[in-house]
């Protein structure tokens, strides 16, 4: 090849691929792109062999210029010896009659450091190369993704607040109904068990009449505080109708400890509630059921069974607990009917006085 | 329209005036909310609506406010984003009026929805350009001019931009490029990473 023709290679090579090398037949390097160079600016590259300069990774065990010369065509990974590393793609092709080689480099996905580390510009891309086209894909999509990205947090935000306010009862903040049967529905399904009380509001009627509603409400979120005190956290304490409460004891079964909190409960609902210069008095009856005593239960059945337990205590004169026994059950409809007139109340089953 | 343009009328006023002015326009538009989410679709008579309201409250033309947003969406700090994808678009401002022609296929490639109004370059002479400018609304030639006026500082260009009269539709800018390295310009990084 005249030295006029390799001249000439070498300009159009720089043109169409400014990160080209080329070779002569031992290896040394005789000609860098422009880019190329730009990389070491500060390093003169002509003279030097292509392997002390490179670490060629794949494929590896080449290290002289005749293995290299068979990794022709192939697609090769490496990276400068010396810092700033930068991981390289090339291919080689052999010169003909054995008088070297060119190598064509690129950055492949390192792109985006290579740009940072050495202050690329537009103009160090060969017109035809889609790097900065990608550079300008990667940063819009970026952008595009962030703006996505704070509308799904907004949004994940509204929902969160839409599902808690649809699960909580307003007036006390208490879990509402829909809450207490998710719940219920949850653990009926799993193998966890657990106590549910059904707590309902004795005298609590006295004072909306004569006190007007202002009062009621503000007994109401007494009473919220109260249970929400006397109770854990894993619990779940849900006002599931006017003055009617349930509290579900997550893996509690123990009867003492459960009638301990009932009659906490209702001893401290006892102590007469100031609201403005009136004191308000009230009380409360509780049924528990725990769902150890099934087999399989079933939300239907254990809340049945809480209010039956619930409608003993006020059968047996109201500000009780009673704990869900299944004789009840056969008492159930009369022990119901008879609460409306507790007066002539005759409870079956053994009652459990709360002051014992 | 899409979000991305509600929401950068939105950030433009925020930004420009303050939330006050912002809210006094969404409520004179009868809108419910004061917030545009970017990446969300709304009705053009929406963007219209709140476009109008601005002016009014304002008291400028709604061509000057759409001019002033297109500045806006180049030199505001809060849009780094935008005039550093326009940048991409050439190393020099002639190289940058050239690739007008690609933005609206660039931006779908970025945000897909996002349609932008159809944009042809003519290079009458070596310094003497137009654009037209064939969107489903009027107004974004307003906005362009603005654009225009801001990236030729951005690049240190010297231009005299001037929009004619629309025809059927059709917008039409004026540019004529005095001297392309007039002043320093702005720098750009390929590298940089922006917020």
């Amino acid at each position: 090849m005249s030295s006029m023709r390799q001249k000439d290679l070498a300009e159009l090579f720089d043109l169409f691929c400014p990160m080209h090398l080329q070779l002569d037949e031992t290896g040394h390097i005789t000609h860098v792109g422009p880019v190329l160079q730009k990389l070491r600016p500060d390093s003169v590259l002509v003279g030097r062999r292509f392997m002390e300069l490179f670490e060629l990774r794949r494929p590896r065990a080449v290290t002289s210029m005749s293995q290299l010369l068979e990794s022709a065509k192939v697609k090769l990974h490496m990276r400068f010896r010396d810092a700033p590393q930068t991981d390289l793609k090339g291919v080689l092709a052999p010169l003909p009659d054995g008088q070297g080689a060119v190598v064509n480099l690129s950055f492949g996905i390192s792109l985006m450091d290579a740009v940072r580390d050495y202050a690329l510009t537009s103009t160090d891309f060969a017109v035809t190369d889609l790097a900065i086209e990608m550079l300008y894909l990667v940063e819009a999509k970026s952008a595009a993704m962030e703006a996505s990205r704070t509308l799904n947090l907004r949004l994940q935000g509204a929902k969160i607040a839409a599902e808690e306010q649809a699960f909580t009862d307003t007036l006390t903040g208490l879990k509402n109904r829909r809450a207490m049967d998710h719940v219920l529905e949850r653990l009926t399904g799993s193998e966890r068990t657990f106590a549910l009380m059904h707590l309902d509001l004795d005298y609590f009627k006295a004072v909306n009449d004569t006190l007007g509603h202002a009062a009621g409400d503000h007994v109401l979120q007494n009473v919220a505080r109260v249970m929400v005190e006397e109770t854990r956290k894993e619990d779940t304490v849900a006002r599931v109708g006017g003055d009617e409460f349930v509290i579900i004891f997550d893996e509690l079964t123990d009867r003492k400890m459960l009638a301990k909190v009932a009659e906490r409960i209702i001893k401290k609902l006892e102590e007469p509630m100031p609201f403005g210069e009136h004191l308000c008095h009230i009380s409360a009856s509780c049924g528990t059921v725990l769902s150890v005593g099934y087999e399989h239960p079933s939300a239907a059945e254990i809340l049945a069974d809480a209010d039956l337990a619930l409608y003993a205590s006020k059968n047996a004169g109201r500000a009780q607990h009673r704990f869900f026994s299944k004789n009840m059950r056969e008492a159930g409809i009369g022990a119901i009917a008879a609460s409306k007139t507790p007066a002539n109340a005759k409870p079956d089953a053994p009652q459990e006085r709360r002051r014992s | 329209m899409h979000g991305l343009i509600n929401r950068t009328i939105q950030c433009f006023a925020q930004d420009t005036y303050d939330a006050s002015v912002w809210g006094a326009a969404v409520a004179a538009a009868g809108l419910k909310t004061t917030e545009f989410e970017a990446m969300l679709a709304y009705d053009d008579s929406t963007t219209l609506a709140v476009l109008k309201a601005l002016s009014d409250e304002v008291g400028t033309p709604s061509e000057v406010i759409l001019e002033d947003i297109g500045t806006y969406l180049v030199t505001h700090k809060n849009c780094e984003a935008v005039r550093r994808l326009l940048r991409f678009g050439g190393v020099d401002f002639i190289e940058f009026l050239h690739s007008l022609d690609d933005l609206p296929d660039r931006t779908r490639l970025a945000v897909a929805e996002l349609e932008l109004p159809k944009l042809e370059l003519r290079e009458h002479s070596i310094e003497q350009f137009s654009v037209s400018v064939e969107g489903r609304v009027r107004g974004f030639a307003a906005v362009l001019m603005g654009v225009l006026r801001a990236m030729a500082d951005d690049y240190g260009a010297l231009v005299f931009l001037e929009r004619l009269a629309s025809r059927s539709g059709v917008e039409i800018i004026e540019i004529r490029v005095i001297e392309t390295a007039f002043a320093a310009g702005r720098g750009f990084e390929l590298g940089v990473r922006t917020g």
